[in-house]
């Protein structure tokens, strides 16, 4: 397993190997279970409740508990701000950690070591853990319920800058010098030098900051009020609270899955893009 | 650190920092501060009289080292970390090594164990609901297969509230972990172990001997980012226990959270989050100088 050999096998190692593949595949299973579960409740009819023994499918499959759900809440105005925040996010990211990257690549200046350090700090203390001081902050800014309350303390990715200085640093020296005697100025060389080989990494990036962001809730739900600026996320345990839910789980697993659905189909179609740029953004 | 690649602009670089620091100094460094220092005041919004700031010393700290509210939470806080963290690590290890095999339909089995990364905690939390339901008995007739004869309401129940919670980060995270693993496991050298195969090593001794030690990046890598997870993911907790029964699953963030938002206890959500800062710096750091030891290339 640690290494594919190919060639001779004996009749015992291809028993060992049929047993592995099955202990794999049930456990597999019992791991899908749960989604499958998921999805094959929400178009039960909801007049159909469970029980116990029957808990799969109902006599037929319906949409109708998407549209129940959609009516008890504002999911459209949740998605609305979901994507917003997201996107807010991603472009001002993209923007500060690339000038970031760029500026610890490419120039010596003094306190250099200081600085890394000190935007490496946000490594440390996760800004979850701040919610409290920050949240005085966001007060303090004028901003609390709207979309930059949840967007502004991620403006600034130590995260991001870690890995686009990482891409940088692997350019062929040559090739910025170069730049540097035709004659490039600093955003030339950004743009045409650096940015171009580096495309990979800030995709990667991209990719976890939207599942990050879409998925977050616990800051939202501090600086959120209103269905003004309430994502997804939050509005989906409120739902779970409402009073006329109570335990119809056709309906809530079609909120859920109202509230996972873009991501989880995305993820569906780039699974391969997906993973590797998980697995990017942590080893690289 | 690189070298001099120009020479020209000496303000340049701040420029181009200085977002970043900006937004790294409001929404970490300063709030860190500003903790510390309201940490050292009785500020409780809820309470007429001491709605403003008096300052009291060290007297936040004082109370919490003898309220046993904080201990219970500093307990569930630990079970919660070491029941989560090396056993997510070790499932992830175990996974990495099954699906690491040319199979039919590896990339379906692959998916079966990474999906739930994707998904946000506060669904999944919602699906686990359902399966923590003892009316229906889908999860609990699966324990009893397995031969679990205990009490079936797990999310009411204060022995197993935690453990419930726990159950569902086990379960989102250890395919996370897993890919890494994957990816490490795929970037090993195969001459090594070609060469110990030939030395007739077993397969267990290549494994302990010779992949484990090769993959400790791979390990101090995820047990950084696992440990920060335990400590930051508190979502699951909102929507299956509230930290109860009591306080049978309340850990350090969520309990911060009610006091801060439910309380209305400035001062002592301070002093928590004062706290809660210095033990993610203390393994952060140690992580940082166990792998720089290693010499393993960390800047």
């Amino acid at each position: 397993m640690l290494v594919e050999h190919a060639g001779r096998k004996n009749w015992r190692s291809r028993i060992a190997s049929a047993l592995v593949t099955l202990v794999t595949v049930v456990w597999a299973l019992g791991w899908a279970s749960i989604i499958l579960w998921a999805i094959v409740v929400s178009f039960r009819p909801a007049a159909e409740p469970l029980g116990r023994g029957d808990v799969w499918f109902g006599s037929h499959l319906t949409l109708e508990n998407y549209r129940k759900a959609w009516s008890l809440a504002p999911f459209a105005r949740y998605y609305i701000n979901t994507i917003a925040i997201v996107t807010i996010i991603l472009s001002v990211q993209v923007v500060t950690i690339t000038m970031a990257a760029f500026a610890f690549v490419n120039y010596t200046f003094p306190g250099k070591r200081f600085l890394f350090f000190f935007i490496l700090l946000q490594l440390m203390i996760p800004t979850t853990a701040l919610l409290a001081p920050n949240f005085a902050t966001i007060r303090r800014l004028g901003v609390f319920d709207t979309w930059f309350a949840v967007a502004l303390p991620y403006f600034g990715s130590a995260f991001g800058m870690f890995l686009m200085r990482q891409a940088f640093l692997g350019i062929p020296r040559d090739l910025v010098d170069a730049g540097v005697i035709d004659g490039c100025n600093w955003w030339q060389l950004l743009r045409h030098v650096y940015l171009p080989p580096s495309m990979p990494s800030l995709v990667a990036f991209a990719l976890s900051s939207i599942t990050w962001h879409w998925n977050e809730f616990l800051w939202p739900l501090v600086v959120t009020l209103t269905e003004r600026s309430r994502p997804l996320t939050v509005g989906l345990v409120r739902f779970t609270q409402l009073g006329e839910i109570g335990a119809r789980w056709s309906l809530l697993m079609a909120a859920t899955l109202i509230v996972a659905g873009p991501l989880f189909l995305a993820f569906l179609i780039f699974q391969r893009r997906f993973i590797q740029s998980f697995v990017h953004t942590g080893i690289k | 650190m690189s070298t001099t690649r120009t020479r020209r602009l000496p303000l340049l670089p701040y420029v181009l920092l200085s977002p970043t620091l900006f937004f790294v100094a409001l929404f970490t460094a300063w709030p860190t501060l500003l903790a510390l220092y309201k940490s050292f005041f009785r500020q409780r919004l809820n309470i007429a009289k001491f709605r403003e700031p008096t300052f009291v010393g060290l007297q936040n700290y004082a109370h919490l080292l003898t309220d046993p509210d904080f201990h219970k939470v500093l307990l569930n806080t630990v079970i919660y970390v070491l029941g989560t963290v090396p056993l997510s690590i070790g499932l992830a290890f175990v996974l990495a090594l099954l699906l690491n095999r040319r199979l039919r339909a590896i990339g379906l089995l692959r998916l079966s164990f990474f999906y739930p990364t994707i998904l946000p905690m506060v669904s999944a939390a919602t699906i686990w609901m359902f399966f923590f339901t003892p009316d229906y008995g889908l999860f609990n007739t699966a324990l009893e297969f397995l031969g679990y004869r205990g009490p079936q309401n797990w999310t009411a129940n204060p022995n197993l509230a935690l453990l419930a919670v726990m159950i569902v980060a086990l379960w989102k995270n250890a395919g996370y972990y897993m890919i890494f693993y994957l990816a490490g496991l795929q970037s090993l050298p195969t001459d090594v172990f070609e060469a110990a195969a030939l030395d007739g090593a077993s397969w267990w001794q290549s494994l302990l001997y010779i992949a484990l030690p090769l993959l400790k990046r791979t390990t101090l890598f995820i047990s950084t980012i696992a440990f920060i997870s335990a400590f930051q993911t508190v979502d699951h907790i909102f929507v299956l226990t509230h930290g109860g029964p009591g306080m049978a699953s309340t850990t350090l963030l969520y309990w911060l959270w009610q006091v801060r938002f439910e309380y209305q206890d400035v001062g002592r959500a301070s002093a928590l989050t004062v706290i809660l800062v210095l033990v993610l710096l203390l393994f952060t750091v140690s992580n940082f100088l166990v792998s720089e030891r290693g010499g393993a290339d960390v800047g």
